[in-house]
């Protein structure tokens, strides 16, 4: 994005730049940045919160009016990544004759599609759809118990199915909670209190154990993970 | 581990030489007359329009009236549950129509622009080419201010 600022500013556009890498824009610098510490993923601080977006983009125009650059400010507030799990009702186990991920997120279905209803749009479909979640849970399933991951059947590749999963589950889970989830809430949920989260998990320490390829094991989950 | 941590990664990571000197075009007139378009490298597309490969140095159009976006990046590092709950904490294109309505901005561009950011190489077919090559369209769109919104 550093990059691309500079690009235009050649170009003889006016530019200025919501920094999320405070780190990046000190060695980079675009011509105007407004750094938010906010967590990664909301440039614009809240969702849901309008005032809160208009007074981080007030700012960042200011930076507009200075005579001279480059000018990298920092938004007055930071916002912590909460990290308790989301609240969130799940589905009772329904078919014990299927690994409990599987049965989970056949489960989790009407939940997605009422998210679907109301944004009219999904991010699943790199390479899954919303039908063959529980297929692809089945694989990581089979993975996680030893199976040769080169053999387990992905239905794509590995780091866009696990994207696929997470993505399945995020927008489900905006139908189950109360509220906007805080950042890290839905992370949290995933990883540690579902089944499908502990399956892939699981699954990728196997393929780590398998010695797969670095970029495949390591992109399935989030770097903290 | 939190995003302190990433930042922390992220700031070590090779950055291209783009040299000592930073561009400046100053703004020439009052933001109230100043056509606005977002430029996002949170790697957005159009529901059916192809997605991004790692390091992809390629564009995507968004028109302005277009809500049905997909969040295409590969990073599993960043919170995508804001964007699911509401797509103006990462493309505040809603929060620009109303700067437009009520003056505080000329207009919002027809097009805004998608590249897919955090790429780990020089970035040079962004710099030469894409990058390049969005500018003019913008400049074709008669837009005066870029806001540049990562992800």
């Amino acid at each position: 994005m550093c990059v691309l600022a500079r690009v235009f500013e050649e170009a003889g556009l006016s530019t200025v730049a919501l920094v999320s890498v405070r780190g990046v824009a000190e060695q980079l610098p675009p011509p105007r940045g407004l750094y938010g510490a906010f967590p990664l993923g909301r440039p614009l601080g809240k969702p849901n919160d309008p005032a809160f977006q208009h007074d981080v983009l007030r700012r960042a125009f200011a930076l507009l009016g200075r005579p001279e650059g480059p000018v990298l400010e920092d938004h007055p507030e930071v916002i912590e990544s909460d990290r308790a799990p989301l609240a969130c009702p799940m589905p009772p186990r329904y078919d014990p004759n299927v690994p409990e991920a599987v049965d989970e997120a056949r489960g989790l279905r009407h939940a997605y599609d009422r998210t679907l209803a109301r944004r009219g749009v999904t991010s699943i479909g790199r390479v899954l759809t919303a039908d063959q979640v529980p297929d692809a849970l089945a694989v990581l399933a089979a993975v996680a118990d030893g199976a040769d991951w080169k053999a387990a059947g992905f239905i794509g590749d590995p780091v866009q199915t696990c994207h696929d999963i997470r993505t399945y589950y995020e927008e489900a889970a905006l139908a189950l909670a109360d509220a906007t989830p805080e950042a890290g809430q839905g992370e949290a949920w995933f990883y540690e209190q579902t089944a499908a989260g502990r399956t892939l998990l699981a699954a990728r320490a196997q393929m780590r154990e398998q010695e797969a390829p670095f970029q495949i094991w390591l992109y399935m989950a989030r770097a903290t993970r | 581990m939190s995003d302190q941590t990433l930042r922390d990664f992220a700031a070590t990571t090779p950055m291209p030489d783009m040299g000592e000197v930073v561009p400046w075009t100053p703004l020439t007139k009052p933001l109230s007359e100043c056509r606005v378009a977002i430029v996002t490298t949170a790697a957005l597309h159009v529901a059916g329009d192809e997605g991004f490969n790692p390091d992809d140095p390629s564009y995507r159009v968004l028109p302005s009236n277009r809500r049905d976006l997909v969040l295409g990046h590969w990073s599993p590092n960043f919170d995508r549950s804001g964007f699911v709950a509401d797509l103006d904490v990462v493309y505040p294109i809603d929060r620009l129509e109303e700067l437009a309505a009520e003056g505080a901005i000329g207009s919002v561009a027809p097009h805004q622009y998608a590249f897919a950011g955090n790429q780990e190489d020089t970035l040079t077919g962004i710099r030469l080419d894409s990058g390049p090559h969005v500018a003019r369209l913008l400049r074709d769109d008669d837009v005066d201010v870029v806001l540049l919104t990562p992800v």
